[in-house]
């Protein structure tokens, strides 16, 4: 996925490099308070990972394999403005040194795969983990929906840029739903090994995982010695239950989320069937139908449901993003089912105070 | 392990240019590239001419043909995108080599491919010619911001060390005769991939703690910061203002 020079045209290019050098410059900012004069070696050597993680080629599908962005895998690692910078390394030392990726489009590349995918895989994550109990393995489901959105909304944020600089003046519905429905497929493989990735660092050293920071019960003395729980305890007692059920605060999240989802479904739509019958119609005209279907949407099973159902991309979307949250929901109800704790748990919400 | 080592990207020579300072180097290939991208895409002649002022450098810099077009292979999977696009691209058809394609889609994989393949071999040129050390102090030279130099420094420092140690542990999995090939085995790559990730954090640490025994305040020390003569500047400046000409030629014919 790195773009390479000539791509979009030089106006598009330099634009995305000043908006990538104003991300990096905040990004510095941040990471400098964060680590002082730890940052380099930490962040060189993450960086030094993710480049090495993403020749770890794994299998997609029948016969093909994909490798691993590792935005979000490295938002959730060492935290997004890290991730950010280490991104954007390794794709600055690809371009200088591998040639991967062209130098005008380095801004394009770093907005792409190293502030698209790190933000919004981090900005998923939080969001998930907020429902979910507050443990360190809530990590993993997070991480699993945070890669699995990260690499289409990578997908998509490219399609974008290509409609305003692209050299040639494509169908951009057939584009879009091509690109976002090929890196679904991608973003799941992603989603498989970014989860497996956190669930074995957390099994190991739950503190190295940023996105699990503080989600770590308090330490608790044990045994003869300890002092007893109860009124008289040296433990302040909890001052009120914990909310019985977090659902409660939890849905007008989640009813936010899913109307924003939807507006964004709809959005992106209406932008992407802007034009999609043109290719239709002179494809058409030209009996050209066949061999252009075959060439760009014959492996997409989401296109032949957008266009040959009868049924608009527009609506294939905010089908999506219902199956999606669908989806979602029944993989969130199956996680919660499984913290079935008895309630012996508020001395533990206590301490964390 | 350390910088001693020259990188595999890295072709030893002693020529004009590998001798020219690293910054003007990367200055002048980010001037040709952008020129190269801003030339209109239906003046043909300019990208042979572009082609030829990259070609001179070439042989100036005695870069053989074999080896960048064997490292040209990164460009391959744009090349696809590019060779699809008369295809799907619309607007008026045009014949082409025995097929009706849209001539605008024709017009953008020319222009995709010309370009790119323009900007890859310069950059192949540059790291060619350039040590991945050099190039970073050029970066520093360049104001590019300390802790991104930094941080890219020990990224190159360490990449081989820490591929080196995926390598192992890829050695290891398949000498017990583990092979990648369904879903499930995910799992194991990704167990190894979590374990590449502590070492690699756990390394950092100790190397920070090393810089710290060794007086590191925050800021690596520059080394070797002597003036720049004026003729390095006026050679490096060479291929970036021939293509500036041709550009400026090639927009006034457009």
């Amino acid at each position: 996925m790195h773009v390479p020079d000539g791509f979009l045209d030089a106006p598009t290019s330099l634009a995305t490099g000043a908006l990538a050098a104003t991300t990096l410059t905040v990004a510095i900012r941040r990471v400098r308070d964060q680590h002082e004069e730890k940052a380099a070696p930490l962040a060189g050597l993450t960086a030094a990972f993710v480049f090495a993680v993403q020749m770890i080629n794994f299998p997609v599908g029948i016969g093909t394999s994909g490798h691993l962005l590792g935005g979000a895998l490295a938002a959730i690692l060492v935290g997004p403005w890290t991730a950010i910078l280490c991104m954007s390394v390794v794709l600055l030392v690809q371009a200088l040194l591998f040639a991967d990726g062209g130098l005008t489009a380095l801004g394009t590349n770093i907005t792409l795969m190293g502030v698209v995918t790190v933000l919004v895989g981090w900005g998923v994550a939080r969001l998930v983990l907020r429902v979910l109990p507050r443990r360190p393995a809530s990590a993993v489901p997070a991480s699993f929906v945070a890669a699995l959105v990260s690499v289409p909304a990578a997908a998509l944020g490219f399609v974008g840029l290509y409609a305003i600089g692209g050299a040639a003046d494509l169908s951009l519905g057939a584009l879009a739903v091509s690109m976002v429905g090929w890196h679904l497929l991608i973003g799941l493989g992603e989603a498989v090994i970014t989860a497996a990735t956190v669930s074995a660092v957390i099994a190991v050293r739950p503190d190295l995982v940023f996105a699990a920071r503080g989600l770590q019960p308090a330490l608790e003395l044990r045994g003869p010695g300890a002092p007893r729980r109860g009124p008289g305890a040296l433990l302040p007692a909890p001052v009120a239950a914990p909310p019985a059920s977090p659902r409660g605060s939890v849905r007008p999240v989640l009813l936010i989320g899913g109307a924003v989802a939807l507006l964004l479904a709809g959005v992106v739509s209406v932008f992407a069937s802007s034009s999609p019958d043109g290719l239709e119609h002179v494809a058409g005209e030209k009996g050209f139908l066949e061999t252009a279907r075959a060439h760009l949407l014959a492996d997409l099973p989401l296109a032949d449901y957008g266009k040959v159902g009868g049924i608009p991309v527009g609506l294939a979307g905010i089908l999506g993003v219902v199956v999606t949250i669908t989806i979602g929901w029944l993989l969130l109800r199956l996680v919660a089912r499984r913290r079935t704790r008895p309630v012996a748990e508020p001395a533990r919400s206590a301490e964390r105070v | 392990m350390s910088a001693g080592h020259s990188h595999r990207l890295y072709r030893h020579g002693d020529t004009v240019v590998h001798r020219l300072p690293a910054h003007t180097k990367l200055l002048a290939l980010v001037l040709f590239v952008l020129t190269v991208v801003a030339t209109p895409r239906e003046q043909y002649w300019a990208f042979g001419a572009y082609l030829v002022l990259l070609a001179a450098v070439a042989v100036a810099a005695a870069v053989p043909v074999g080896f960048i077009a064997g490292r040209m292979v990164v460009e391959l999977p744009f090349v696809a995108f590019a060779l699809l696009l008369p295809f799907i691209a619309h607007g008026p058809r045009t014949e082409f080599l025995g097929l009706t394609v849209s001539q605008t889609g024709l017009l953008g994989a020319w222009n995709i491919l010309a370009k790119a393949t323009l900007g890859v071999i310069a950059s192949i040129l540059l790291a060619a010619t350039t040590e991945p050390r050099e190039l970073l102090t050029g970066l520093r030279r360049l104001r590019v911001p300390a802790l991104l130099v930094e941080i890219s420094s020990f990224m190159v420092r360490y990449a081989d060390v820490v591929t080196d140690e995926m390598r192992r542990m890829r050695i290891a999995r398949e000498s017990r005769g583990f092979q990648a090939s369904h879903l499930g085995h995910m799992r194991v790559l990704a167990r190894s991939a979590g374990a590449l990730f502590i070492r690699s954090y756990e390394r950092g640490e100790r190397v920070h703690l090393a810089m710290l025994a060794r007086g590191y305040t925050g800021v690596m020390p520059m080394t070797e910061d002597r003036p720049i003569p004026r003729t390095a500047w006026l050679a490096a400046a060479a291929v970036p203002l021939l293509a500036l000409v041709i550009a400026t030629t090639a927009w006034s014919l457009a």
